[in-house]
């Protein structure tokens, strides 16, 4: 697959899954691919928190994001939202925002890796 | 009949987090026009076909949202009165100085059931549309993006509809053009639009358990082929679409909505009715709630409903 050879790996453990982010990608664009139906993006700007996810490891910049869903203390303990987070390195995250419910959906076949 | 009272809707001010890529957001590519600044870093916007001088203030902030929303009344007898209803009503009043935006006389403001800060004014400077008023072309032709026409209503979420009904209706002499009713017979209310002239609304609220949100600002397009350029626009620059184009139920809309850099849902749409005030209130019930909101695939969408800033 071309996109292992480019970007970065992005890891939720809860869920088993990994996928592909490309460089210069926002997260969120790359969990969009996971492809589960009715992910609830909301935004895609940094403003109304759906999309809000926890970096355990790894490395990344973000764009703005409102303080009402990310507050200074959530962002030095990694807390971001994936639309206004691009990774810099492999990522390992946990989904905490309302698109949990999405991306944890019928999570036994996992891992599907591009 | 002759318009009296509240006027319209006259301003909205909007947090936006970052300043640039907003001012791309709502000048390249929405087109609105540039008309003013001031020293607490707020950018004053307008619709090309809007005669006061501003309608959109973009405000510097950490948080996206409305900060408040205004209606033009039609003289500085009718604010005074308006405000001492106001008061007799419960709301607590402030009053704020002209000059305080920019070319606005003086605002009153107050915070409606639901939360929101909505104001009133009489005065606002006279800039003009730019064709003049004297043998005026019918269009300009210096306009950037969607070529939005003016701003036109605010919809917002909050938690006490009825109380907010109530004060639009009978202190500030709004009328319910349509409604939306859930429950057992239809006993709840859960959204309202609300008129203060001819169109088939000026406000609209849905009920909502966190006060005070906003869910869009709206602007006019006069035509199917503007939103559908509209959404060409959204195409090209990849702003962030959240449904559309598509038709409206409720108010019979053609529409498409996006979202601005800061998560604020933006709404350019066409069409409706006329309203006149003998017209009789339209009721929108649970089972057809779907196509009531979107028309053409009869299906309610989770982002639309739940998505605010």
């Amino acid at each position: 697959m071309f996109g292992l050879t480019s970007g970065y790996t992005i890891h939720i453990p809860e869920t088993g899954a990994s996928f592909n982010c490309k460089p210069q990608e926002m997260l969120l664009v790359a969990m969009m691919r996971l492809g589960k139906k009715g992910i609830p993006v909301g935004c895609r700007s940094g403003g109304c928190g759906v999309c809000k996810v926890q970096v355990q490891q790894g490395k990344y910049a973000t764009g703005k994001m409102s303080r009402a869903h990310i507050s200074e203390q959530e962002e030095q303990a990694g807390f971001v939202l994936a639309c206004r987070c691009q990774p810099q390195s492999d990522l390992v995250i946990t989904v905490v925002g309302q698109m949990r419910k999405a991306t944890h959906r019928n999570e036994v076949s996992s891992s599907t890796a591009e | 009949m002759a318009m009296t009272g509240v006027l319209r809707p006259g301003h909205v001010q909007i947090r936006v987090l970052d300043m640039e890529a907003s001012l791309t957001h709502y000048i390249e590519r929405m087109g609105l026009l540039e008309t003013d600044r001031d020293d607490q870093g707020r950018v004053y916007l307008k619709g090309w076909d809007e005669h006061d001088w501003f309608s959109v203030v973009l405000r510097p902030a950490d948080t996206p949202g409305m900060d408040f929303t205004a209606f033009k009344v039609d003289s500085v007898e009718t604010l005074n009165r308006l405000e001492q209803s106001l008061k007799d009503f419960g709301c607590e009043i402030t009053r704020l100085p002209a000059g305080d935006l920019k070319h606005c006389g003086e605002r009153v403001s107050f915070i409606s059931p639901m939360g929101h800060t909505f104001e009133l004014f009489a005065q606002k400077d006279y800039i003009g549309n730019g064709l003049g008023n004297i043998n005026p072309h019918p269009w300009r032709e210096d306009l950037k993006g969607m070529k939005v026409h003016r701003f036109d209503h605010c919809l917002l979420y909050g938690d006490d509809l009825d109380g907010a009904v109530k004060l639009f209706t009978e202190v500030l002499g709004f009328q319910q053009t349509e409604k939306v009713v859930v429950g057992p017979g239809g006993s709840v209310q859960i959204a309202s639009f609300l008129t203060c002239g001819m169109k088939a609304h000026d406000l609209a609220l849905i009920r909502h358990e966190e006060k005070g949100k906003l869910h869009h600002v709206s602007f006019l397009l006069r035509s199917w082929e503007e939103v559908l350029h509209a959404a060409d626009i959204m195409g090209r620059y990849k702003i962030p679409i959240d449904i559309g184009p598509t038709r409206h139920g409720i108010t019979r809309g053609r529409t498409i909505y996006f979202f601005d850099p800061s998560g604020n849902r933006n709404e350019t749409f066409c069409d409706s009715y006329d309203w006149y005030p003998d017209h009789p209130e339209i009721t929108w019930t649970e089972d057809e709630l779907g196509g009531a909101i979107f028309y053409h695939d009869q299906q309610l969408n989770e982002r639309f409903l739940s998505v605010v800033t």
